[in-house]
């Protein structure tokens, strides 16, 4: 799977409270916290943001709050994935459990600048800007991990082994009639 | 080669493991998962297109809503419903309705629900608090919380651990917070990003378990996944009293440390023999330095409650400031106890009296303005000394407002003086 977007482009330890501000967490619709995705560390953001755009950051994205509110915001503002130069761990792991895709690259994270076209290829990790030679790796997600994006999130995760437990279930009774 | 106690109790959560290393990937069985008003509905959401019958155990699910209640408008109304009608309908024994209800983290210990020894999660950045107890204990996010809700598990990646060891008896006015900040200051914001911290030394002993609740409830703000303290007489005697006087489902418990030849992937020391209080600045917790620094800083308001100070050696602390005192005209003090029985405590020894009788306000049990959430939320350009754990930008209301985190003595002598003031200084 390939991204191509615009990159917006953020400092170090951006924390949820300014991509979500609490005043907008009485509620959880997706499409309402679009609105105010962002908000306190770019009032123009969601006026700019265009579907596939990247968001590029520095150390600690997401640092702070638990509320996965932040993901969600920005994914349902139509963000595609963010790259930073490192993640505070409950937004990483919110991220993953969401399907919002995050990319760990403090070489892309510095040289992608303000507008520059971007092109990610999910799969492989790799960050290149559009039309140059130049791939940026980011850091290769763990097979574990990589089941639950492959799934799309957790709860796909968990439909499947839902799914899978139920299945065992029925196949162990049947078994037991038989004797 | 040994182990840490976070890596010990990690161990024993998963059925089957032989042995355990910092960077594993686990799913691990929780003992208990909790939720908010905030992060639960979330929760509830996803785990209802699960569309299972049961939560995985329905004493062990505890929901909380304890950010916007009592309801500060019609859509936080609503969000608070969605807990009580699950609660309802899944038989959730530990969701606390508002007079029962407190701030999760002080609640929970309070009520003997996690016990040392535990794995706990919780949708809520600041579940580390839990770890005061000697229990494994990290924030997480509603998917997580839903998965749990369902299947009794969590994934986890095995973190590394650092020790962070105090020495040396703290003076008067110092406690766990200045400690904490002191801490936060020199590993920086993201300076134990995805690791435990384990506190160690002989100050810790020495410390009471609400001191040690602040310690654990900051370590989020060093990036930290959980934060621990190996129990003691001191832990025993606390978890005791909880079961004597609230019986939870659960009364035993089981007493880890770390092996002495555990591996640590940093170990620091600090001796706080000589340490002054700590306040830190806009927009950090990690802009700590000694109140003594801090000349002429005008405040508008002073906080005193939040998971992080809201406990009734945090309130008996503010009293002793403001005996007989009166809030410096045109700054408001307010006062929020974390829960129902602190409140009772507080005002069966005077302090909710010494609070009203100098000018501040005594409020119900709530987050409240911590998270700019109400009942204190800042204007543009306003100044708070508070209590609570983070000073980011827009954190207590208008992006223009500033935060600076103190203790409950330096919040209380500031709300006297109008300007951040070490109450040696009155």
């Amino acid at each position: 799977m390939k991204i191509k977007g615009k990159v917006h482009k953020f400092g170090d330890n951006i924390n949820t409270d300014e991509i979500i501000p609490a005043r907008y967490l009485n509620t959880s619709d997706p499409a309402e916290l679009a609105k105010h995705c962002m908000e306190d560390a770019d009032p123009r953001f969601v006026r700019k943001v265009e579907e596939k755009d990247v968001i590029v950051a520095g150390e600690n994205f997401g640092c702070g709050s638990s509320r996965e509110h932040a993901p969600i915001a920005i994914k349902a503002a139509g963000v595609s994935c963010v790259i930073a130069k490192s993640f505070a761990r409950i937004f990483y792991r919110n991220a993953i459990n969401i399907g919002l895709p995050v990319f760990t690259s403090a070489e892309a994270a510095e040289i992608l600048k303000k507008k520059d076209q971007v092109e990610v290829n999910v799969t492989k990790g790799e960050i290149s800007k559009a039309r140059r030679r130049t791939v940026y790796k980011a850091e290769v997600f763990p097979r574990f991990i990589k089941e639950i994006i492959r799934s799309g999130g957790l709860m796909e995760y968990a439909k499947d082994k839902g799914i899978k437990r139920t299945a065992k279930k029925k196949a162990g009774r049947v078994k037991k009639k038989k004797k | 080669m040994g182990y840490t106690i976070t890596e010990k109790i990690l161990l024993a959560h998963v059925p089957g493991l032989k042995e355990i290393a910092p960077g594993d990937f686990i799913m691990a069985k929780v003992d208990l998962c909790l939720g908010n008003d905030i992060t639960s509905p979330i929760a509830i959401k996803e785990f209802r297109e699960l569309g299972r019958k049961k939560v995985f155990n329905h004493k062990r699910v505890v929901l909380v809503p304890d950010h916007f209640l009592p309801a500060k408008d019609m859509k936080s109304a609503n969000q608070a419903k969605i807990l009580k009608e699950f609660a309802e309908e899944f038989g959730i024994t530990n969701y606390f309705e508002l007079g029962e209800m407190g701030i999760e983290h002080a609640l929970l210990p309070e009520r003997g629900l996690i016990m040392p020894g535990d794995l706990m999660i919780g949708a809520d950045s600041h579940t580390c608090t839990h770890g005061a107890l000697g229990a494994f204990a990290a924030g997480v996010g509603s998917t997580d919380l839903a998965y749990a809700m369902a299947f009794g598990e969590c994934w986890l990646k095995v973190p590394e651990t650092i020790q962070l060891r105090f020495t040396g008896k703290p003076r008067k006015w110092v406690g766990g917070k200045d400690l904490i900040l002191h801490a936060i200051s020199d590993l920086g914001v993201s300076g134990a990003l995805y690791k435990a911290i384990e506190f160690t030394g002989d100050t810790i002993g020495m410390l009471p378990m609400d001191d040690r609740l602040t310690m654990c409830n900051m370590v989020i703000e060093a990036g930290a996944k959980n934060g621990i303290i190996a129990p003691d007489k001191t832990t025993e005697k606390y978890v005791k009293g909880a079961i004597r006087k609230y019986k939870p489902p659960r009364k035993s418990y089981k007493l880890v440390e770390s092996d002495e030849d555990a591996v640590y992937a940093d170990i620091r020391e600090y001796n706080v023999s000589k340490l002054e209080p700590i306040v830190a600045a806009p927009h950090l917790p990690s802009n700590g330095r000694p109140v003594s620094e801090f000349k002429n800083v005008k405040i508008d308001q002073a906080v005193i409650g939040s998971c992080t100070n809201g406990r009734i050696g945090d309130l008996k602390q503010a009293a002793a400031v403001l005996k007989n005192k009166k809030v410096n005209p045109g700054t408001r003090l307010i006062v929020i106890p974390a829960t129902q029985a602190i409140y009772l405590e507080a005002v069966e020894a005077g302090y909710a009296e010494t609070f009203v009788r100098a000018g501040g306000v005594f409020c119900t049990p709530s987050c409240g303005p911590c998270l700019g959430g109400h009942m204190g939320v800042l204007s543009e350009g306003e100044v708070a000394v508070s209590t609570t754990n983070r000073n980011f930008v827009g954190r207590m209301g208008h992006p223009k407002s500033y935060v600076y985190l103190a203790n409950p003595a330096i919040a209380a002598a500031s709300a006297i003086k109008g300007v951040i003031t070490h109450p040696s200084n009155l």
